[in-house]
């Protein structure tokens, strides 16, 4: 597959168009917080506070003075940050436990695969709860208990796509020809369940990013002065009837950013889909 | 000799228990020689081919001699096997749609084996592999390297996966049906590469195949299998002209022959071959064959030498030459 073609069947995929932009969209109000926002996210001005939308302050304020909009672009910043490093958590680990359980076989598979079911067998966001009570809440933990949520789910569906792998004949080849294992799970495997797991990795960031905003929601993710979208949600409940908007903006916020990785996701299994591939 | 198979047997796990998929199977192969497998689906003949490669399905168990240049395969490691293949056993497959790897360049699967084998360096590796490619006829070899599998033609892949065979130039080679997916005639230029290859290199060939007129014309030896059981060997001129086994014959009777009456009907073999593995304590043909006597289906029949370097499992083997 050329990557012309790749763009051209992109191009006529609008939940791929649609969800690629609203992620960009929230990657670039994440990136450009880091250098610019209206006001500094945190600053707190009394006087100012509670103020309705306005040319100064674009999205009003809240009870405390501080800038809504400034607070959502820095607010991207986290959910992004707590999608990525989670994700990366769960397919670092998950991928190299799949990978291992499926070249492995026998005992080992069963092990691994009996632990997943194990962690699995807990509510994400309950784990999540139990290992902030835990160590105390904060963005740091709700980080490590969504990654440690994510890792057998990643483990899951790099068996079940390996193992698919596994039995095609140039694995068979492969094996004929003299290669280990593990070469043959680096070489051979993990390529072709590359698309698979990129897949899989969109969505799980979008369930990372709705627990992030749960966990700070209940005070145990993004402790403040840290904006995050969580958080403006939990202080905005006891504001709804005098100021609903203050829920409103970073919930829709958050419904953009879930809405897009989704679409995402959707446009690229439709991408990647090795039955329209195999067509081109 | 470079092979020897003595009494092999072959269990694969079932979940009612381990099958038989070959019994007592017995079969040599000299150095530079030609072995023709021949037999049905589910009679083993993949098995006993990858058993020879140490490639056999989790938990199958074999027992019997395997000998290759003297080594007993059966007592080999892992770390041993994967010395062994690609390096001295070399194995072609059926499929070459699916026996390439989609994402890999020709080149770079064609490189691997030489990498891996004989320490060669990548760059190194892929200069040969075009030179590998050129000896098995495929045109453009220094751009075909680059190539992805599905750029290339069902034979330029069969080509390409001889090539990639040939790599560290093998002692044996096992062909498993290598040419059933092909065109008839890409079919016979496979068949033709790989005869010129032989004599080229010197390497011993097995062939295994459901084809009667392949293996005639590509192998010096054959050996008929049925249900798991080494029916009939030996040379195969003389097996296919004086066939001595009633499987061996009910099956040359059922080819189709050229200038055959029009509209006359093809003979077949009553009766349907046993399911893999589940072939009677006795002659696994016994259901199906005209001369059974109860003795048949009772006990593993013994292997009668008919002359030099013949057999036959048949206890039947006077009345089948009197009927026939």
């Amino acid at each position: 597959m050329t990557d012309q073609t790749f763009l051209s069947r992109a191009r006529a995929n609008p939940s791929f168009l649609w969800g690629a932009a609203l992620v960009g969209l929230i990657i670039f109000a994440a990136a450009l917080s880091t250098i610019w926002t209206p006001y500094p996210p945190e600053a707190i001005d009394i006087p100012h506070k509670l103020l309705p939308p306005s040319s100064t302050h674009w999205l009003g304020t809240d009870q405390l003075g501080h800038d809504v909009a400034s607070q959502l672009l820095a607010g991207a910043r986290v959910s992004i940050l707590v999608g990525v490093i989670a994700v990366g958590i769960g397919v670092l680990f998950g991928v190299a436990l799949g990978l291992a359980a499926a070249s492995a076989k026998g005992l080992i598979e069963d092990a691994i695969m009996r632990l997943s079911d194990f962690a699995f067998a807990f509510p994400a966001l309950l784990l999540a709860i139990m290992l902030t009570a835990i160590f105390g809440p904060g963005v740091v933990n709700a980080i490590i208990a969504i990654g440690i949520f994510n890792v057998p789910v990643f483990a899951k569906v790099t068996r079940a796509a390996a193992n698919g792998v596994l039995t095609r004949e140039y694995v068979l080849a492969a094996r004929a020809a003299g290669k280990g294992p593990v070469a043959i799970a680096i070489e051979h495997v993990l390529p072709n369940i590359a698309s698979t797991l990129i897949v899989q990795a969109t969505i799980q960031f979008a369930i990372a990013v709705l627990a992030e905003v749960a966990l700070s929601y209940l005070g145990l993710g993004a402790q403040p002065p840290l904006a995050s979208w969580g958080r403006m949600l939990s202080e905005a409940q006891r504001l709804l009837f005098q100021a609903p908007r203050l829920a409103v903006f970073p919930g829709l916020a958050v419904v953009l950013a879930v809405l897009g990785l989704n679409l995402l996701g959707d446009g690229l299994r439709d991408l990647l889909d090795p039955r329209l591939r195999a067509r081109r | 000799m470079l092979l020897e198979v003595e009494a092999l047997n072959l269990d694969l796990p079932t979940p009612t228990g381990p099958a038989r998929i070959v019994r007592e199977a017995t079969f040599g192969l000299d150095l530079g020689g030609t072995l023709g497998v021949v037999g049905e689906s589910g009679s083993g003949k993949t098995m006993t081919a990858l058993a020879i490669m140490g490639l056999l399905p989790e938990g199958a168990r074999i027992s019997g001699k395997l000998r290759f240049e003297g080594y007993d395969l059966a007592a080999l490691d892992e770390e041993e096997w994967r010395h062994l293949r690609g390096n001295r056993i070399a194995m072609i497959f059926q499929e070459p749609m699916t026996a390439l790897n989609p994402l890999q360049t020709i080149g770079r699967q064609i490189a691997e084996g030489m990498v891996l084998h004989r320490g060669l360096s990548r760059s190194a590796a892929l200069a040969e592999a075009a030179t590998l490619l050129e000896r098995v006829g495929l045109p453009d070899p220094a751009r075909r390297v680059r190539s992805y599998p599905y750029e290339l033609s069902g034979g330029q892949r069969q080509r390409a996966m001889i090539a990639m065979a040939l790599g560290c130039a093998p002692k044996l080679i096992i062909a498993d049906e290598p040419t059933t997916a092909l065109d008839v005639t890409v079919q016979a230029q496979i068949l033709d590469l790989l005869a010129r290859l032989r004599e080229e290199t010197g390497m011993a060939l097995i062939l295994v195949s459901h084809d009667l007129a392949v293996i005639a014309e590509n192998c010096e030896r054959v050996i008929v299998m049925y249900g798991g059981m080494v029916m009939e060997s030996g040379p195969t001129r003389d097996v296919l002209e004086r066939p001595a086994h009633p499987y061996t014959r009910a099956l040359l009777a059922a080819r189709p022959q050229l200038g055959a009456t029009r509209g006359g009907k093809l003979r077949t073999i009553p009766g349907v071959a046993p399911p893999a593995g589940e072939a009677p304590a006795g002659c696994a043909f016994a259901g199906r064959c005209p001369l059974t006597i109860e003795a048949c289906a009772a006990a593993m029949p013994p292997a009668l030498a008919l002359g030099p370097d013949r057999y036959a499992r048949c206890i039947r083997l006077d009345e089948a030459e009197r009927t026939q």
